[in-house]
């Protein structure tokens, strides 16, 4: 469109490219605005993508909670809600900077452009530092995904040092970080402006992801001090009614609404049997666990075990017929729900904190151009745009916090 | 000449452009923006900077919204937290997208496609979960089953 335009000006094209059209629009955009227009639209479609590829995980989330609501419960307790909570206001910070950074790029006040960036970032890595130490901690309690959940309640989850987990997630932040204080420093003994304007912020960023995990360690192991390590308070009130049994199947016969009268038989009846139980389970196998027993003592007790059940010495509700057995199989069945419930966890968590490691990217490469001062009133698109990207993990951040940390 | 038929042309290329991108939206916006462009010139400082004041209010609303949704967590309230945490959460989206992501001010078109992507977010997550009932025995095997497993 722009050649049937522009041919009868040919003499004048190379005026017009240089008088009209300033290096940042290019040359098929006849304005600044059409320009930014373009883009932005654009990047709601690819936001729209984004929606959808994270409505797919919401979708099995959606499914899996619809069917079996009592794995969310009894999953959810493992959660840390401080520690999501803290995130959350990290990233509604880190939108409230990034927001502001679009006005900086409007109105050319490009120091703070830079400073607001530089706290969308720092605010990234933080959020990160904080997500490591979660997964660190569910990691070393064997609450990974279905296939890998190996969470024994049994077991004693004291870890000397630093989890490997922890060690593995931080590595890359911890080298990134020396190198940028390197950096940092030898731009500052050259007296080189730019290169330390953009390697501060950077700095200040791969600071942050420490602090980050500090703040973690802080808030884990405020819960960790108190007895049960692992587990909020609710689920330590529900072990100590249950007894010592397996906590995560326990707690949610607990607080299942429906039989709360077939809570107590049951309960019962498994503290007399407590090692019985934890060799049946361990025969299936399931939970994964090296039991001292030898294979066919661990098999005699689990037949032993279903007989007491299938006699009816085990109460269970009234609104499954097949009770006994059903009841059994739940026990067994629930470290691989966990493990859905896991799997979900991870998935939607991961996807989203690869988003923001993408981010951490393109904030990079805006500081690098804020600080070349390339942004001015009439081309501000690359800020806004990737606002737009920001400001969406950030909504997608604000469904998963209630889904996933707030269930009761 | 260029620099009196610069500007003519520009407009002239800038209402046949709105035209070609086919959607209402964009000319529409376009014009709007260049009645009150600082410059004068259609096209050019169409920026609209978002006043602090209103980016630390949406913000602060969003945080108070966040010490509601975990307020409401501790709530007794049966089958409606689900419903209540939900709410809260599209109140606080519905704050980002207008807001921080000038939806609120922005060419009507980027908010249709917005929206419609929700529409199929609906669609997609409504239809799935209306007939899961049917296929969850698939997904999670039946009771009946794992007796079997426990006597091999």
């Amino acid at each position: 469109m722009a050649t049937t335009e522009a041919l009868p000006h040919d003499a004048t094209a190379e005026d017009h490219d240089h008088g009209d059209h300033p290096a940042f629009l290019a040359h098929h955009f006849d304005t600044p605005e059409q320009q930014f227009d373009s883009g932005k639209l654009g990047i709601w479609l690819f936001l729209v993508t984004e929606v959808m590829m994270f409505s797919g995980l919401f979708c099995a989330y959606a499914i899996y909670r619809a069917m079996r609501p009592e794995v969310f419960v009894g999953s959810s307790v493992f959660l840390n809600t401080q520690l999501g909570a803290v995130n959350t206001g990290v990233l509604l910070f880190s939108s409230l900077t990034m927001a502001w950074a679009v006005r900086c790029a409007q109105l050319e006040q490009h120091r703070m452009l830079v400073g607001m960036l530089g706290a969308t970032l720092g605010c990234a890595s933080l959020f990160l530092g904080v997500k490591s130490i979660e997964y660190s901690h569910k990691m070393d309690l064997g609450l990974l995904p279905a296939g890998f959940y190996s969470y024994d309640p049994h077991a004693v989850h004291h870890h000397e040092g630093l989890s490997p987990f922890l060690i593995w997630m931080a590595a890359p932040f911890a080298i990134a970080t020396i190198g940028l204080l390197v950096w940092y420093v030898i731009a500052k003994v050259r007296k080189n402006a730019f290169q330390s304007l953009v390697a501060g912020p950077l700095l200040a960023a791969g600071l942050s992801f420490f602090a980050g995990v500090g703040l973690g360690m802080l808030l884990e192991s405020g819960e960790s001090t108190e007895g049960v390590e692992h587990v909020s308070e609710s689920a330590e009130e529900s072990l100590a009614e249950i007894g010592p049994l397996v906590g995560e199947e326990e707690g949610i016969h607990r607080q299942d609404p429906v039989e709360p009268t077939g809570v107590e038989p049951i309960d019962a009846a498994d503290a007399e049997n407590e090692p019985a139980v934890a060799r049946a389970t361990g025969v299936v196998g399931q939970l994964a666990q090296q039991e001292t027993n030898s294979g066919v003592r661990q098999q005699l007790l689990a037949e032993e075990r279903q007989a007491e059940m299938a006699s009816g010495r085990i109460t269970t509700s009234a609104e499954d017929v097949t009770g006994p057995v059903g009841e059994l199989v739940q026990a067994i069945d629930t470290p691989r729900l966990g493990g859905v419930f896991f799997s979900i966890y991870y998935c939607i968590t991961g996807l989203h904190a690869f988003h923001i490691l993408v981010g951490m990217g393109f904030l990079t490469w805006l500081i690098v151009r804020a600080a070349r001062r390339e942004f001015e009133s009439n081309y501000f698109g690359p800020v806004d745009y990737v606002g737009l990207y920001w400001h969406i993990v950030d909504l997608i951040w604000i469904y998963v916090f209630p889904l996933l940390y707030l269930i009761r | 000449m260029s620099n009196h038929a610069t500007p003519q042309e520009t407009t002239v290329a800038h209402d046949h452009a709105a035209g070609d991108h086919g959607h209402g939206a964009h000319g529409h916006g376009a014009h709007g923006h260049g009645a009150h462009g600082h410059g004068g010139r259609p096209g050019w400082d169409f920026a609209h900077p978002f006043p602090v004041w209103g980016l630390v209010a949406v913000f602060i609303s969003l945080l108070f919204l966040t010490v509601i949704t975990v307020a409401q967590a501790s709530l007794e309230l049966g089958g409606w937290d689900v419903l209540l945490s939900m709410l809260i959460a599209t109140i606080k989206a519905s704050l980002v997208v207008l807001f921080f992501m000038h939806l609120a001010f922005d060419k009507p078109f980027n908010a249709i496609v917005f929206v419609s992507a929700l529409f199929f977010v609906a669609l997609f997550i409504g239809g799935t979960l209306s007939d899961s009932r049917l296929y969850s025995d698939v997904l999670e095997p039946q009771y009946d089953e794992a007796p079997a497993e426990l006597t091999e």
